[in-house]
């Protein structure tokens, strides 16, 4: 039984040691217990195992997200994503978030 | 665009989504925001419930509450609640805790992805039992020591605040300690019965800044389902979503498969269609024409120019509604007074709508017909109340807060 209530407040931050540190050199995927639903701003993540809810807020994180296992590595999926180069930073540092939060792990 | 302007147009699946299972409930809460009692001889059946399981599960609801009347008194709830779990919609249940003997206690603390809300609205058996019946304080405790004993993890206590126990917060929550519980308050409506007793228990303006007060010291250790979110004027914005859902992110089904915008809105103008009408609750929720107009941009009407429009949104829907003021006016628990003011306006002009659907025991059987109020007696103690006449829009959820920093500027 989870502790995580469906309607908790506050998410997680916490990066425990599992996670490790984001590498945008290195190779992730979504996590298995993470279904996301598309939604008009990006999608709806939904975490069955902690059971928290959060968003990604635009499309092209969504697909960032999505192409994360088809590339050789992190950088290489926000590449293809088709994000402009002036924001390239701003998706690792919100991938490095996503992995924090077990949105993401690496494989 | 900010997250919460994306809500107000409406997602694609709902967050929130309450289903209150049956219209049946032991007890005959006085505040009942669905006015329940008996059954209801068109409730959906095992087989449809499941059916609109199945499409919930198409369309990603990824969780709901389910509620009633109380929910576990259907014969089929536990074969039910088996089905969504098995199909990746997770549940909340709602109840009195009338039906969680040490037995379920412990299959409950052997399924995962099920959470329980037992309904409290007193810290003592007084004042509980004055609002939800003799012996349901009881009732509670007993499901929550079984609960703590077959070592199911954090329930919930679920009570609704009303004047007689604003005054007990902190018993609450060392009862929720005591069981290693979560506490949950939310917001008294004037939905259902709760629009007879509404005059009498909602609480005084005093007592909703010592609300906003205890809030303020103790929101991180409470759940509110953002229903407080009218208080925010008083100072500091509380945390959550400060945005009325319905029919955007949040919305009812009822027991008879009628799709409402929100919990507290069981009344024909806010109605959207049947999960049993061609192409089920999915185009209920895509398509009706209600939906489709509360996903247009609201105006703030009168209240627009108030400098806390912000912070409250003019507040609740359902609680204007059914207390006669305009929507686009003030919520009559406006922390400025406003909508105080426009209540002792009302003079025997104002129509106060009334709710055409009305399981009460004491109400004429035949639910929707005939049109004429029901007079319910507030004055004795009710004998026996609901479960979820808590069940919150919105329930927790912090767009303030996502776990994603906004990867784009500007946007």
């Amino acid at each position: 039984m989870s502790t995580k209530a469906v309607d908790t407040t506050v998410p997680s931050t916490s990066s425990d040691g599992a996670a490790g540190s984001f590498d945008p050199a290195a190779p992730y995927r979504i996590s298995e217990s993470v279904s996301l639903r598309p939604e008009p701003f990006g999608a709806l993540v939904y975490d069955f195992v902690t059971r928290k809810l959060s968003f990604l807020k635009t499309p092209e994180l969504v697909e960032v997200v999505k192409g994360l296992e088809h590339h050789p590595d992190a950088r290489a999926a926000v590449e293809a994503a088709g994000v402009p180069e002036a924001q390239h930073e701003a998706y690792l540092k919100a991938l490095a978030g996503l992995l924090r939060s077990g949105t993401i792990v690496a494989r | 665009m900010k997250l919460v302007d994306h809500f107000q147009y409406g997602l694609n699946s709902p967050i929130c989504l309450t289903w209150e299972l049956t219209y049946a409930c032991n007890l005959a809460c006085v505040h009942c925001l669905s006015s329940s009692g008996r059954r209801d001889p068109r409730e959906l059946t095992t087989a449809e419930a499941k059916a609109v399981i199945d499409e919930l599960q198409r369309m990603q609801v990824f969780y709901i509450n389910i509620g009633g009347g109380e929910p576990t008194v259907r014969p089929d709830f536990w074969e039910l609640l088996d089905y969504a779990i098995a199909h990746d919609v997770g549940v909340k249940f709602s109840t009195n805790g009338v039906k969680l003997d040490k037995a379920r206690a412990a299959q409950l603390a052997a399924t995962d992805y099920v959470d329980i809300q037992i309904s409290m609205d007193g810290a003592t058996p007084e004042v509980n039992d004055y609002v939800r019946g003799p012996g349901s304080f009881d009732t509670a405790i007993t499901a929550l020591e079984n609960l703590a004993e077959a070592g199911f993890e954090k329930p919930k206590i679920s009570v609704v605040m009303t004047r007689e126990n604003v005054d007990q917060l902190d018993e609450f929550k060392a009862i929720a300690d005591k069981y290693g519980a979560q506490l949950r308050i939310t917001r008294l409506r004037p939905s259902g019965r709760g629009a007879d007793v509404w005059d009498e228990l909602h609480p005084t303006q005093a007592q909703q800044k010592q609300l906003y007060d205890w809030l303020v010291a103790h929101g991180d250790q409470v759940l509110t389902g953002d229903s407080f979110f009218h208080l925010s004027a008083y100072g500091d914005a509380l945390p959550g979503l400060n945005l009325c859902g319905a029919g955007r992110v949040v919305c009812l089904i009822d027991p008879v498969g009628d799709v409402y915008a929100c919990p507290f809105a069981i009344h024909e103008n806010f109605l959207a269609g049947n999960v049993r009408d061609e192409g089920g609750f999915k185009e209920v929720w895509e398509h009706s024409e209600l939906f489709t107009e509360l996903r247009q941009p609201q105006t703030g009407g009168a209240c627009a120019s108030c400098d806390f429009f912000d912070s409250c949104q003019g507040g609740c829907m359902a609680a204007k509604f059914f207390t006669g003021l305009p929507l686009d006016g003030p919520d009559p628990e406006c922390v400025r007074g406003f909508g105080e003011q426009m209540l002792a306006d009302r003079d025997d002009e104002t129509v106060i709508p009334k709710s055409d659907v009305d399981h009460s025991r004491s109400a004429p059987r035949n639910s929707r017909a005939p049109k004429q109020p029901t007079m319910l007696s507030l004055a004795p103690p009710p004998r026996r109340p609901d479960r979820a006449c808590d069940e919150s829009p919105l329930a927790g959820f912090s767009p303030t807060a996502e776990q994603v920093p906004a990867p784009v500027a500007g946007s």
